[in-house]
């Protein structure tokens, strides 16, 4: 075991969190009032778990970059939350939910975790109904249901193709209550530039005003990361621009192991790069998978004649296109996990069979479904002998009311109509499945330092399926935190408040001050994102959707190399003690140019392919991925020692007492 | 493509601000508008001069974090769409675009482009919720159908991004399309029609607070909404309005 204790609780699997919530230490109502709790990030994991905390009676202070809690990234979440509820009756449990799952994440998640979210799963879906978030439905009065990648039933609910951003708003008015009712004191445009130990024990936060430029001590009994993941170290990525790591990295600087670092989501349906100016990159739903077809041209001359713009993609007849998804993949089809999607892809597009003028793009179809939806609606109208025209149109108007938001997205962006001409997609960075190495409290390895959602690692392995974020995001906060903080908190009952005017919040003021003096008085030569774009093709290159020990090394002392050239001669102009965007982006940089070698540091580490993880030199004949069980069937948590070379792995051992570890076959 | 940009620039809430001119060179139809401000902010940067702040985060029309008064219009000329998804191919070679902050008494300026919208935030916490405890412990989602008709329309309303938009758009900066598009998403539902009485007249009160005009019906909030609120939310919060007054 080492020294990470995972806290797993004793007994039979489906009895772990039950039997956990009975033997628990809980505070008295009277108590909580005189406990502050910092919640830093206000996501779903963040927004759910502050609104909780302070509903119970804590006093909570949240803090976000942005200029109001409503607008944190979850709300770009687009497709849908999974809920082991079987209202479709197709054979869906908590274990089916669970072991999907730990499957899909190729078995590098937790058991203990894993099946904690899916029993937990239905209570979301109830909750959020309770609280007016308004998911599709159908014509009975029902929730509706639709399929994402890796399962074999219907278990995600939605809201149009805007369900991030209807849970987060269920989060933020959940949050809004509190804060009328004065128990959530929100600090918006503020950011947490480091954490404070006390004794050990997280205790506080130095903030930056980001209006006025003013640092700020905030103390707490706990502290709660909620923070999300770190995607934008690849410079382009889905994350929102402001997306960022330093929450979690300045925690990791103060104690807080990293874990698996290198388990990144490249996400497989993504508008392509379209040129240099990109500043990121737009997802295009993974449940438009449900009903797109994904294919290449047969012939390589027919995809050199469409990237020359000589052909369009719908000259080539059906027996002219390869349905490479549903060829390579019978038994899930355009619906394997977006690991297998995305190398699928590369593969095809690596191989000449690219459909854009960079080649580095295939196409997603609805034509099948549009089809298939109209002669169903011409039936359910009663129109008889309809033409091809009439069934065009009914099947149109079904997929406008799945899609409609998504196709409309599109079109803005690439200025073509994607009814009439497919979608062409390419993968891209979208989700961290790594972050702060946490307990099955969600503790980190500081004591009162927790971290939430995305921002942990705890439950989606080497690769996460999809609607599985946002059933974490709300798990962790709604329904986990809430218990398993009040377990440690009721120790403090007696501690009254943190004072904020001792040695340790001095000596961590003046680290931040010292940190943005030395931003600031760099050469100034190349701008901040002169750096960020260079660690983004080192990032992409290197340690992308796939990876091998020599990229990595070479990444390793480009990504080392940058960041020296960084300090000494990034140029942030402004001043620091008002408004200045440059300087907030300068501060995560300076965090991504650290975490971007321990990633690479954590991939060369693990010699195995798994999930995200596809190292070349470990692979099967066919090119599926070859996971070492014997040897790498652990999480890497990582402890900061100084530079990133320095940094000490830490092994946690992975244990599957309820699933047999298989060969991952979506065949 | 050549452009002359006239842009707003404003030291802090303190200080008047102007119109500067900036033309810039080399931009591409497929750029964005945030995109077309980075290459700018970049030029800038590099001749030693501060860049222009504005408001942005997820750049796919969902955070509601960007705004910008383009050419006098919020969001620019594009329809249901907001600046971050608005695409340079819809203006010309040698176009001149004004871009000035969103303008409100209550959205004041924070710096350049950058407005305080914290107001919105306010109208939300006086009653935009459901008072139900997050404890996961009510009924079973399905037990209360819901009619399709009701979920989509309330979704419609739901879809509202807080950009304020709404509030440029119009002559008296109202914020009613904002206001009434949260009431209308619960006044739709069932498990919102428990506290509707009191939720609408108490976001109304901290609307008419925080210095926001009334509705003129002009209609040109509707036209601007990148995401298409439509002016019948206006409508229905005037009828809870007014049943809720006379209730009480």
């Amino acid at each position: 075991m080492g020294i990470l204790d995972s806290k797993i609780p004793s007994g039979p699997l489906a009895d772990k969190w039950t039997q956990y919530k009975n033997d628990i230490n809980l505070v008295n109502p009277a108590n909580k009032r005189k406990i502050d709790i910092i919640v830093v990030g206000t996501g779903l994991a963040g927004g759910s778990a502050a609104a909780t905390f302070a509903e119970l009676g804590y006093n909570v202070k949240t803090f976000c970059y942005q200029d109001s809690p409503r607008r944190a990234h979850s709300i770009a979440a687009q497709g849908g939350i999974n809920a082991a509820k079987n209202y479709q009756g197709d054979g869906d449990s908590n274990y089916r939910l669970f072991y999907d799952t730990v499957k899909g994440g190729d078995y590098r998640s937790r058991e203990a975790n894993v099946y904690r979210l899916a029993e937990v799963s239905g209570n979301i879906i109830d909750q959020c109904v309770a609280q007016g978030v308004p998911f599709a439905r159908e014509y009975g009065g029902l929730l509706d249901n639709r399929s994402f990648g890796g399962v074999l039933v219907s278990r995600t609910f939605y809201a149009k193709g805007q369900t991030g951003q209807q849970l987060l708003l269920g989060a933020y008015a959940a949050m809004n209550r509190q804060i009328n009712r004065g128990k959530i004191k929100a600090y918006n445009r503020h950011e947490m530039l480091d954490l404070v130990l006390v004794d050990g024990k997280a205790r506080g936060i130095i903030a930056r005003n980001l209006v006025t430029g003013e640092i700020e001590r905030h103390s707490a009994h706990a502290v709660v990361l909620a923070s999300g993941g770190y995607g934008n170290v690849f410079f382009l990525s889905t994350n929102a621009m402001g997306s960022n790591v330093m929450a979690a990295w300045r925690a990791h600087r103060r104690g807080a192991f990293f874990a698996n670092p290198c388990y990144t989501q490249i996400h497989p349906t993504c508008i392509p790069v379209s040129g240099d100016h990109q500043s990121k990159l737009t997802l295009m739903s993974e449940s438009l998978r449900n009903d797109g077809r994904i294919w290449v041209p047969k012939r390589m001359e027919d995809a050199k004649a469409i990237r020359e713009g000589k052909m369009k993609p719908t000259q080539l007849s059906e027996e002219e296109r390869d349905y490479y998804l549903e060829r390579r993949y019978p038994a899930f089809g355009n619906l394997v996990p977006r690991d297998v999607a995305s190398r699928a892809a590369k593969e095809r597009c690596d191989a000449g069979f690219g459909v854009n003028k960079t080649g580095q793009a295939v196409f997603l179809d609805f034509k099948s479904a549009i089809e298939r939806y109209g002669k169903e609606q011409a039936k359910i109208h009663g129109f008889s002998n309809p033409s091809k025209e009439k069934i065009t149109e009914l099947g149109e108007g079904i997929v406008e009311a799945k899609y409609g938001n998504l196709f409309q997205m599109y079109e803005k962006i690439v200025d073509e109509n994607p009814y009439v001409t497919p979608m062409m997609i390419y993968p891209a960075v979208h989700y961290t499945m790594g972050g702060l190495w946490v307990d099955y409290n969600l503790q980190t390895t500081i004591p009162g330092c927790y971290a939430a959602g995305e921002a942990n690692f705890s439950d989606h392995g080497a690769n996460r399926l999809g609607a599985s974020a946002l059933m974490q995001g709300l798990a962790d906060g709604y329904f986990i935190l809430p218990y398993t903080i009040g377990d440690y908190l009721s120790h403090d009952i007696r501690t009254g408040p943190i004072p904020t005017d001792s040695a340790e919040f001095d000596s961590v003021e003046k680290d931040v001050r010292d940190r943005i003096e030395r931003l600031m008085s760099g050469k100034g030569k190349h701008s901040v994102d002169h750096y960020h774009k260079k660690l983004g093709h080192i990032m992409w290159d290197k340690c992308g959707m796939s990876r091998n020990a020599k990229g990595l090394k070479e990444a390793i002392k480009e990504i080392s190399e940058l960041r020296s050239d960084f300090w000494e001669n990034v140029r942030i102009p402004g001043t620091a003690d008002g408004l200045n965007q440059e300087l907030e982006k300068a501060g995560r940089v300076a965090d991504f140019l650290e975490l971007g070698e321990l990633f690479a540091k954590d991939a060369l580490t693990r010699n195995e392919s798994c999930g995200g993880h596809f190292r070349e030199e470990y692979q099967t004949e066919e090119g599926e991925a070859l996971r070492d069980d014997k040897n790498f069937k652990f999480v890497s948590a990582w402890e900061y020692k100084g530079e990133p070379k320095d940094s000490v792995l830490h092994k946690e051992s992975l244990v599957y007492e309820n699933i047999e570890l298989k060969t991952r076959s979506y065949k | 493509m050549k452009l002359n940009l006239k842009i707003w620039r404003q030291k802090d809430a303190k200080t008047k601000g102007k119109l500067v001119d900036y033309p810039i060179d080399g931009i591409d139809g497929d750029m964005s508008f945030l995109e077309m401000l980075d290459v700018l902010n970049e030029e800038l940067n590099n001749k030693g001069e501060e860049p222009v702040e504005f408001d942005h985060d997820c750049r796919e029309g969902i955070c509601g974090a960007c705004s910008l008064q383009i050419n006098g219009e919020p969001h620019g000329p594009d329809r249901l769409t907001t600046t971050c998804q608005l695409h340079m191919r819809k203006f010309s070679d040698g176009d001149t675009i004004y871009i000035e902050p969103f303008r409100a008494t209550a959205f004041p300026v924070i710096k350049d482009l950058i407005v305080d919208r914290s107001s919105f935030d306010r109208i939300q916490q006086a009653g935009g919720f459901i008072s139900v405890n997050t404890s996961g412990n009510t009924v079973d989602a399905n037990a209360i159908p819901i009619p399709k008709e009701n979920a989509d329309l309330s979704m419609d309303n739901a879809t509202c991004i807080g950009c304020g938009a709404c509030v440029a758009a119009c002559k008296n900066a109202s914020a009613m399309l904002f206001t009434s598009a949260k009431i209308s998403q619960f006044a739709l539902l069932p498990q919102g029609r428990v506290e509707a009485a009191e939720r609408v007249e108490n976001m109304v009160r901290q609307m008419d607070l925080e210095g926001f005009g009334n509705c003129t019906n002009t209609g040109a909030c509707e036209v601007e909404c990148p995401k298409g609120i439509s002016l019948e939310s206006i409508a229905r919060m005037n009828r809870e309005y007014m049943s809720a007054a006379t209730e009480g």
